[in-house]
């Protein structure tokens, strides 16, 4: 009980009056400042309370007179991020395609801009490494159906393939053969893509899909299969396929043919992203010199 | 607290003033040594230069915030290797158990920084005020226009360090040169006004006001030295054995048959001069920072009424159990040596080596290969399979360093940088990384499309100026399944 305080003898204090399991507590007085401490706290936080966001009501909460709000702090840090890279985004808005890949600098900028915004529009297409699937290319290699220079690329972009509604978009028409060919020339045709391509070795089939090539492919595809840049027939003797190379994947193409189509960005995008767009897929791996014509590079030997 | 008498029932109690009278002695004199040498330490260290080279600052002592540097005279840290910081602290505390389980609570009361700023504040406060009955009276005194003088005077130099203290901390984070003329001139960094601001405040406020309140209820210190204390541990030991029973009056005690009396005489010296405000001979607690005046004090007073001194002096608690009996004491020396004591130095001292011998044999040129995840492979038109990877290359010298990046394991293998073309690429590839940085290189490597679906291979680097140098890291090359 409190009525059993008595003085400690060695201290000279007075005890709590509570005794447990022998033990006692010696009322030592605290120091007064601790509690100017507390009283210290305790305006600071009623500033606080009036200065900021605090009372929560039952659709809100009461704003507080300086009217602090996260959503305002990250725009205010979107905004100075904005000036910041203003400079930059002018920087590339000037210069040309070929200054830009003239310019270390500048290219670096503009690629990690690209980066960013190929996250942004690109990928749901594209792949989130630019990879690709069938059906859609991949950015990284150095295949391409339309050029992969600056130039060719950033036209790709701007005025998308196969766009119905636009006129400079890009366009290849390859005929449905199905129904101009049997199936068995088909599938001839087809002995004759894989050999080329290196798939299979010669044989008889092959070699009348040989004549058959000549007479029905060439013209778009080139006399030896290399593809034409400026049709946007691929080159069918190397490895990579936008839409498989195996014989079932070569037949359906032949006899249906492939209209793949992509978005014409030019309306979509502004000027600078579409820069930044163009140095990003230049920079993956598979980007070529300007002047690059309508005919693949040389095959390298492996 | 030192009278038998009920005390008030309030829960809150102001703090008694302490008024430390002054006092020469062997004691008061290592604490001067010991203060003027940290606080040079402390001030002067920022000012130290060191040549670096060009490319590298030439403050001997300087913590780079921004560029994730440390700089301690010849030795450079980078974040990577804080685990050296981590040892220096781990060693701090492995010192302080060796200095407190030989010595007491050496630390407390001469080199702890609330010590020696409350030391020179208190210097300062009798320079002005005069010794401690001048300060008593002039405490007591009504607002006239010489108490203000010299309080405002007395502020004014306190002021005047505490600002002092804070800039130098400043300075450890920046050129201290450069940073004092910006400071001065209005254009340094918000930052730095902010952190002098704060630090002048807590200077002025503990070591002019709050001066004991820290080691008695703020400071952690203190109450775990129970732990680190034992019996034979030296500190400040009243020896009550001697001086009980107390009795006032040299003259009856030197007249009288002195071994019935004691041979403190209750002259309050050892309490006049406590920096805390103690009384010792109420025995060790946590407000003794056993910094030794009242040994100094009750010598002198020893002296004076011819008693042989060390009635306070640094003892064991084993001897004094011996000297109570009359029994001879044993050996400080024994006391000092003991398996406790051994052990906290060879502990102590074999994470110094052990740092000391990392630090010694660091490599100053390091390579890392993060392979691409996204896509593993690139088919090309060749039907060669290409692989992009991400190289570090650190250059840990504070010169620019000319590099060659290599390929192992690859038959057939060629690597390019990603801004260069695959034309002409051959086995190496060349780069200067700038001095006291990380070197970021995207790499391809292309090989023929045949092989396994992951092969181990291995990423070189080396100097290719006249110091040499090289490094080595794995890293796998992946291909699709054929």
């Amino acid at each position: 009980m409190a009525d059993n305080k008595r003085i400690d003898e060695p201290t000279g204090t007075e005890t709590v009056g509570h005794e447990w399991d022998g033990i006692e507590e010696l009322n030592t007085p605290l120091p007064r400042w601790w509690l100017w401490t507390l009283y210290a706290t305790i305006v600071w936080s009623v500033g606080f309370l009036i200065l900021y966001p605090a009372w929560p009501l039952l659709t809100r909460a009461t704003e507080g007179v300086l009217g602090w709000t996260s959503r305002g702090q990250y725009e205010q840090e979107m905004a100075e991020q904005r000036a910041v890279m203003a400079p930059v985004h002018a920087a590339i808005d000037r210069a040309s395609l070929e200054q830009l890949s003239a310019d270390p600098t500048l290219r670096q900028q503009a690629v990690e801009g690209g980066r960013a915004a190929f996250r942004m529009h690109c990928v749901q297409c594209h792949g989130s490494g630019a990879a690709g699937t069938p059906g859609y290319p991949n950015l990284n290699d150095d295949d391409w159906l339309w050029g992969g220079s600056m130039e060719q690329i950033h036209f790709t972009i701007t005025h998308g393939i196969r766009n119905p509604d636009h006129d400079e978009t890009r366009t290849s028409q390859m005929p449905a053969f199905g129904e101009m060919l049997e199936p068995g020339q088909i599938g001839e045709l087809t002995a004759h893509v894989r050999t080329i391509s290196g798939q299979q070795p010669a044989d008889a089939a092959a070699g009348r899909g040989a004549t058959l090539f000549a007479a029905n492919c060439a013209a778009c595809h080139g006399p030896d299969g290399r593809g034409n840049r400026e049709l946007g027939a691929p080159n069918l003797t190397d490895p990579i396929w936008l839409y498989g190379g195996d014989a079932a994947s070569i037949r359906t193409t032949i006899a249906n043919s492939r209209n793949g189509v992509m978005p014409r960005w030019g309306h979509r995008l502004d000027a600078v992203t579409i820069k930044m767009l163009t140095a990003y897929v230049h920079s993956l791996g598979g980007g070529e010199a300007n002047g690059t014509g309508a005919a693949a590079p040389p095959a390298r030997q492996p | 607290m030192n009278e038998p008498a009920a005390k008030p029932k309030s829960l809150y109690e102001k703090r008694a003033p302490v008024y430390p009278k002054a006092v020469d002695g062997t004691f008061r004199r290592i604490k001067w040594a010991i203060m003027i040498v940290t606080l040079a330490i402390y001030y002067v260290t920022p000012w130290l230069r060191w040549d670096r080279g060009p490319y590298a600052p030439d403050q001997a002592v300087l913590v780079d915030l921004a560029g994730r540097r440390f700089y301690m005279f010849g030795i450079e840290i980078w974040p990577h290797e804080f685990y050296y910081v981590a040892g220096l602290l781990i060693m701090a505390g492995i010192g302080l158990f060796l200095v407190t389980s030989s010595i007491g609570r050496a630390w407390c009361g001469y080199a702890c920084p609330q010590t020696v700023w409350t030391d020179l504040f208190q210097h300062v406060e009798r320079f002005i005020d005069g010794d401690r009955n001048a300060q008593i009276r002039l405490q007591k005194a009504p607002w006239k226009l010489g108490k203000i003088a010299r309080r405002g005077a007395k502020y004014a130099v306190w002021l005047a360090i505490a600002v002092a203290t804070g800039g130098a901390w400043i300075f450890y984070f920046a050129d201290a040169p450069t940073l004092a003329r910006d400071f001065i001139a209005g254009e340094a960094d918000p930052i730095a006004y902010t952190t002098v601001a704060i630090l002048t405040a807590t200077t002025f406020i503990l070591g002019g006001f709050m001066r004991e309140q820290v080691c008695i209820y703020m400071c952690p210190w203190p109450r775990i030295q129970g732990a680190m204390m034992d019996e034979k541990t030296l500190t400040v030991t009243y020896k009550e054995w001697r001086g009980e029973p107390r009795h006032r009056g040299t003259k009856k005690a030197t007249l009288d048959d002195i071994i019935s009396r004691g041979d403190c005489i209750d002259c309050n010296a050892c309490v006049a001069v406590c920096p805390t405000g103690i009384d010792i001979r109420n025995g060790p607690q946590i407000g003794c920072i056993t910094c030794g005046e009242c040994i100094d004090a009750c010598d002198r007073v020893m002296t004076q009424i011819e008693r042989p001194r060390g009635l306070i002096a640094y003892d064991t608690f084993e001897n004094g159990e011996l000297d109570r009996k009359k029994l001879k004491s044993k050996p400080v020396a024994k006391a000092l040596f003991r398996p406790r004591t051994i052990l906290y130095f060879s502990a102590w001292a074999a994470i110094g080596l052990i740092m000391l011998f990392g630090v010694a044999n660091r490599t100053r040129l390091d390579i890392s290969a993060q392979q691409d995840r996204n896509p593993v492979y690139v088919r090309l038109s060749d039907g060669q399979v290409r692989n992009g990877f991400t190289i570090k290359l650190r250059n840990m010298q504070a010169r620019p360093r000319p590099v060659e990046v290599s390929v192992s394991g690859l038959p057939g293998a060629v690597l390019w940088t990603a801004d260069g073309v695959r034309e002409g690429a051959t086995t190496r590839v060349t780069a200067t990384v700038e001095p006291d940085a990380l070197a970021k290189l995207r790499i391809f490597v292309a090989a023929p499309g045949g092989g396994e679906e992951r092969q181990d291979i291995a990423f070189s680097v080396r100097a290719l100026d006249a110091e040499g140098g090289e490094d080595t890291t794995a890293a796998i090359f992946e291909r699709p399944a054929s």
